[in-house]
Order: structure tokens, then sequence, then C-alpha cells
């Protein structure tokens, strides 16, 4: 980027736009917090010229009328479909965020939508979904802290033509203790100011790593599928999930199986098919997740 | 103002393709926001009438992906109400969107619509209605007034939905509300109704579909989807044209018959200005019989603007102006004053009261 105030202008202008894995997104907004946002956490993506073709026009805008003026408020807006209702004014860099999931998911049909974590090694993709609160993004956040390469954070792209994971990667979403945690474990990475009171608690959004930014139109093989959960002061547990009852886990954690019908159906028997899948119980305890996690990978053929 | 592009596009007609990425992205918005994108997919795929760049088709296969999911829950639905209406013996018919898609017409194509719309004869409605209800179909929570207003005026019942599956369900006895200057009889609708070959579904005669499309098209008075409905008017009127020597006059007859003449005119006048529908001559000739006297240069002015496409790129400081004129419009000519007036008044309260109570 050529330098803070020539994006910021780019943004408040709509003439910016940013390739994000497989699309490009044409963001369009006058709030400083958005730019800010923008500015600081996606500075490693490619900034492409106005003039290119984008998939999504987003724009987060203020309401007009007098809450202008107190309680101001922020709307999320795509091209000139407004889909949510006002969030507060300080929620919008991670209105941002939730709007364009919002916007890949339900418009992205050449993809399986898997509400999941996804990381690579190897090109070996490990694909993490989990219900909120199972600290998915929390060892999302790790994993790719300890050499591990981000994919997604939230939505696992499966290309229904060819089988693979296509990397949508884009800041890490960390909401209430997990902010601390992370941030405490690996204080060199880039987090976005913390806002509070959202519908989700607090989230802060973490910088993702040049490596997995820089990659992003390296697709992944499915090789392994751990539904992770969080148990303070457990020990770390690991048991098989059979195929079908990990293919109804994940269909019913996909945004978009049902529309897909017998398309989803046969992608999603592909995916299941070329993984091994694993409930997984861990207390913390990274190192020993992700080392758990290599060797998984490696008995992969 | 920027270019309309979707108009273009939604001739049926070869055309130069766009060239400009610009384009190619305002193209998909407006279509995107009329709602026609996954005709667009047909129009593509089907007629190979444009050739997209993969980063546009994309869209346009994920909206058709959209639309065949759609597709399926409707026709689940009307699977599960031929089963009712097969033992209540009475016809299915299906109206609008609901009997494109289900007829195999082009103007189903693509055609995305949010709730089933069906016809029943009136005196039939209560039948139906009960029936339906133990087949999990209830009426939307609505106050006593707007129930007793949809009863005493309108042509349809309040909507229902179904409360497992949350489809919406639109049971008509007419085609236009009973207060509206046209009143078509609607024996005569129910009577000329055919059957759709080898399922339970019947339809409206080719001629009775187009007038009901032109009436709720230019009657309405909303025209958030106008181009869209106007595309369905233009893909219906070039099919059943081709199939049918003798449609133009028969519709003409129709038109004269149930009192639609003018709708019927308009849609002619529209569909050939807009989206360059083939109409002989004779045809559109016959239907000035209709044409108010002298006003045509204002309504022309007025739907020219309303049906461009519901984009922001498409419209200027009068397009919003030229809707609401409509809007009123089409509540002069749906409701008599002593009717209008009061309901008017209590909505504006009710507005008022209302708002008064969040703020």
């Amino acid at each position: 980027m050529s330098g803070p105030n020539s994006t910021s202008s780019l943004i408040a202008s709509g003439q910016f736009v940013v390739r994000i894995g497989p699309f490009s997104i044409r963001i369009h907004s006058a709030i400083s917090s958005v730019q800010q946002g923008i500015l600081e956490l996606y500075s490693d993506y490619a900034i492409l010229p106005p003039d290119t073709f984008c998939d999504f026009y987003v724009r987060l805008i203020q309401p007009v009328g007098v809450r202008r003026f107190f309680r101001k408020q922020v709307l999320f807006a795509f091209d000139q479909f407004i889909p949510f209702k006002p969030l507060p004014y300080a929620q919008a860099f991670p209105f941002f965020e939730w709007g364009l999931n919002w916007c890949i998911s339900g418009y992205s049909h050449r993809f399986l939508i898997v509400h999941a974590a996804v990381v690579e090694r190897n090109g070996k993709a490990l694909i993490l979904p989990g219900a909120p609160g199972s600290g998915k993004s929390t060892l999302c956040a790790a994993l790719i802290n300890n050499g591990w390469r981000l994919l997604s954070d939230e939505l696992t792209l499966v290309d229904r033509a060819t089988g693979y994971v296509v990397p949508v990667p884009r800041p890490v979403s960390l909401k209430n203790e997990s902010i601390s945690v992370v941030a405490d474990t690996f204080p060199f990475c880039q987090f976005s100011p913390v806002v509070h009171d959202t519908l989700k608690g607090s989230v802060c959004l973490m910088k993702p790593p040049t490596d997995s930014v820089s990659k992003a139109d390296q697709t992944a093989l499915p090789c392994l599928v751990v539904f992770p959960k969080y148990q303070a002061e457990s020990s770390l547990s690991l048991s098989a999930v059979a195929k079908a009852e990990a293919f109804m886990r994940l269909a019913d954690l996909s945004f978009n199986y049902s529309v897909l019908g017998t398309q989803g159906f046969e992608t999603m028997v592909g995916l299941v098919n070329s993984c091994q899948a694993y409930d997984f119980i861990y207390d913390g305890d990274f190192n020993q997740a992700s080392d758990l996690f290599v060797q998984l990978l490696d008995d992969v053929r | 103002m920027m270019p309309d592009l979707l108009n273009e596009y939604l001739m049926i007609k070869a055309k130069d393709s766009i060239d400009s990425n610009s384009d190619w992205e305002l193209l998909l918005r407006q279509a995107r926001s009329a709602g026609v994108l996954s005709r667009l997919a047909f129009f593509w795929k089907k007629f190979r009438l444009f050739n997209p760049p993969q980063h546009f088709s994309y869209h346009l296969e994920s909206a058709e992906t959209y639309w065949l999911s759609q597709k399926r829950i409707v026709n689940w639905e009307l699977y599960n109400l031929s089963q009712v209406f097969k033992l209540l013996n009475i016809r299915l018919i299906l109206l609008k969107g609901t009997a494109y898609s289900a007829s195999g017409l082009n103007a189903g194509m693509g055609r995305v619509f949010s709730d089933i719309d069906i016809l029943v004869p009136k005196y039939q409605l209560k039948t139906v209605k009960d029936a339906l209800k133990w087949h999990g179909w209830l009426p939307e929570s609505m106050d006593n007034y707007d129930r007793r207003y949809y009863e005493r005026w309108m042509h349809e019942l309040p909507p229902l939905r179904h409360i497992k599956r949350g489809t919406s369900l639109d049971i008509h006895h007419n085609i236009l509300p009973q207060t509206c200057n046209l009143y078509p009889d609607a024996e005569l609708l129910l009577k000329a109704a055919v059957k759709i070959t080898d399922t339970d579904y019947w339809v409206l005669a080719p001629e009775d579909m187009v007038l009901h499309s032109a009436s709720h098209l230019f009657w309405g008075g909303e025209f958030e989807n106008g181009l869209r409905d106007l595309s369905d008017i233009d893909l219906l009127l070039r099919e059943f044209s081709g199939n049918d020597p003798g449609f133009w006059d028969n519709l003409h007859n129709r038109a004269e018959m149930l009192g639609l003449g003018k709708p019927l005119f308009y849609a002619l006048r529209y569909a050939t200005k807009i989206l360059g529908t083939p109409i002989p001559d004779s045809a559109i000739e016959a239907s000035t019989i209709y044409a108010g006297r002298g006003k045509n240069r204002v309504m022309d002015y007025l739907f020219l603007q309303a049906l461009k496409p519901h984009h922001r790129s498409c419209a200027d400081s009068l397009t919003g102006f030229a809707r609401w004129l409509l809007f009123l419009r089409s509540h002069w000519l749906k409701m008599p004053l002593h009717i209008l007036v009061p309901h008017l008044i209590r909505k504006a309260w009710f507005r008022l009261a209302d708002n008064t109570k969040k703020t």
C-alpha cells in the first residue's frame, strides 16, 4: 500500500479494491475505524486498480436521521441491500468482517462452504469446525503462529469442481477470554482495538501472517477434520469420528449444503472420504495440539 | 447517471459483449438488485445470448444454483398442496412465478419468487383455508382491522405461512381487488384454466396469464421488481405468439372480454419500448383503442422511469418521484375514495403512533 492517506481516501471514495483469496472486494466507507482497521490488518493484501471487476461491493455507512448525533450507529450495505439491523458505531470494523462473511457464504455457491477454521501444512488441509465457544478460533490463531498456514478462520471453501480447499485468509476473529490468551502467548502479533459489548461479547481481530496472505492462491487437499473442544484442566484426548457422523456434522455446519442439493451431497462425500475425522479435547496446550496434528497429517497418505 | 446495462441484457437478442470490467460489475449489481441474475444465467446458458467472462459467470452459476434450490422447495410445497386439493376435489390453479415455473415456460427460467400464489373459486375459499389449516398452513398474525380489510375488499386471503417449513402461500379468488376500477369476472378465468400435462397442476390460459401479469404490474403500484415483471411479460408474449399464430387476436379479444384492455395496452407498449418485444404492428394498433386520450406522454414518462432497473446507478432524482406517483395512482385505481381515505388516515395515524412509542 502506498500510504495511509491515499488508502483512507480510496476507501472513502469507493475506489478501494482488495483481493482476498478468490474474491475481489470493493470497500467503501467514510468511517475512520473501518479505514484504520483495513489499513492495519490488510496491509499485506494485493490492492487492485479501482476499475477491477469486483465480486462484492460493501459499504459501512451511518444511517440517516438524528441518530447521527447521539448513540451513533453503523449499517452494513451489500451494494444497496441492507441485510442487517444497525449496530453501535464502535462496532463498524468487526461489522465489516461479519458482513463480508455473510456475502461470501450467501453468494458463492461454486463452493461448498462449511463454518470452520482451516489451516494447511505441506499442501494438506486441517479443517477445524466448531460451534461458537469450542475454541476453534483460538486454536486456529495458535496454529498459524506455529508454522501452519491460515486458509480461513471462519469459512472453509471447498471447490465443487476440484474438491480442494480454496483459501480466503482474513483477520482471525478472537472473542472474550481468548483475546488475552492469544495476545499474551503471541505478543509480536498485530491486533485491532478490542470492541466491547457486541452480540458475541468482546471481539478483536488478529492480523493474518504475511505468508498466508501471499499464498492465498495455493489450494490445499483436505486431509483431516478435527472437531476441537476446549476444556480447562482436562487431559488431551483424541477419538476417531465415523465418516457418516462426520458427514452429518459437517453438513449441519455448512452454510449452503442444502442450497447445493445433489452437488452439495457429492462434494461432501468427496470431502469426508478424503479426510480422517476426530473429536479432540484439549486444555489449551497449543504446542502439544500442533505436534499431534502434524503427526496425524503425516499418517495421511 | 451511469448506463442502464441491464435492459440491454434482458432483451432477447445477441448483444455485442461489453468489455470493460467496470461495466460487467455494474451489470452484476443491476441484475442482482432487479432480481434477474438467475434469469440472465439462462440467457447465457440456454440461449447463448451473450458470452460472459469467467468472473461474471461464477455469479450467474451461483444465482442459478440458488434458484434451483428454491425450485426444489417450491416443487415440494406444490406436491403437498396438490395432495390436499385432490382430497377436496378442487383444481390447484397456480398463478404468476409459480405458474411459469411449474409449466416449464421460458418466463419460469431463473424466475425467483418469495411466495406461492394460487387461485381458488371464491365460494370454496373457506373449504380450502380450513383444509390447509390441518396441513400446517396458518394465517400470519395480523390485527383485526387488516384482517377484515383483506376479507372485505381484497382479491386474496391474508397470506398463510407453513408452520414448519415457513413457506408463504397467497390464496387469490381473483386477480385484482374487488374495489378496483377493473374487476374481471373470475369465473371466466377459472373456466379457461388449463392443466399442465402430466401433473396435477393447472394454470391460467396463455392469454389470461399475460393479462394477469400486465394488470399486476401496471395496476399494482410496486416497482421494485418492475423490470423483472416486464421481462416475464416479454418472455410470455414471445413464447405464446411463437406457438400460436392466432395468439394476438385471442389476446385482444380476451382483454376485451375481461375488461383488461388498458393494462394490455401498457404491457404491449412498454414491452416493445423497453425490451424490444417483437409485437406485430396490428396488435399494437388494436390495443390503442384502450389508450387514454392525450395522457400517454405523461404515462410514458412515469412508466419508463419506474421500470428502470431498481438500482441507484439507473435512478435520477425523478425516478423515485415517478414511482411514488404511480404508487398513489395504484391506490386511486384500486379503491374508491370512500374506502381509500379512511384507510390511509388510519394507516398514517398508526404509523405516527407507532413511531412515538419507539422513540
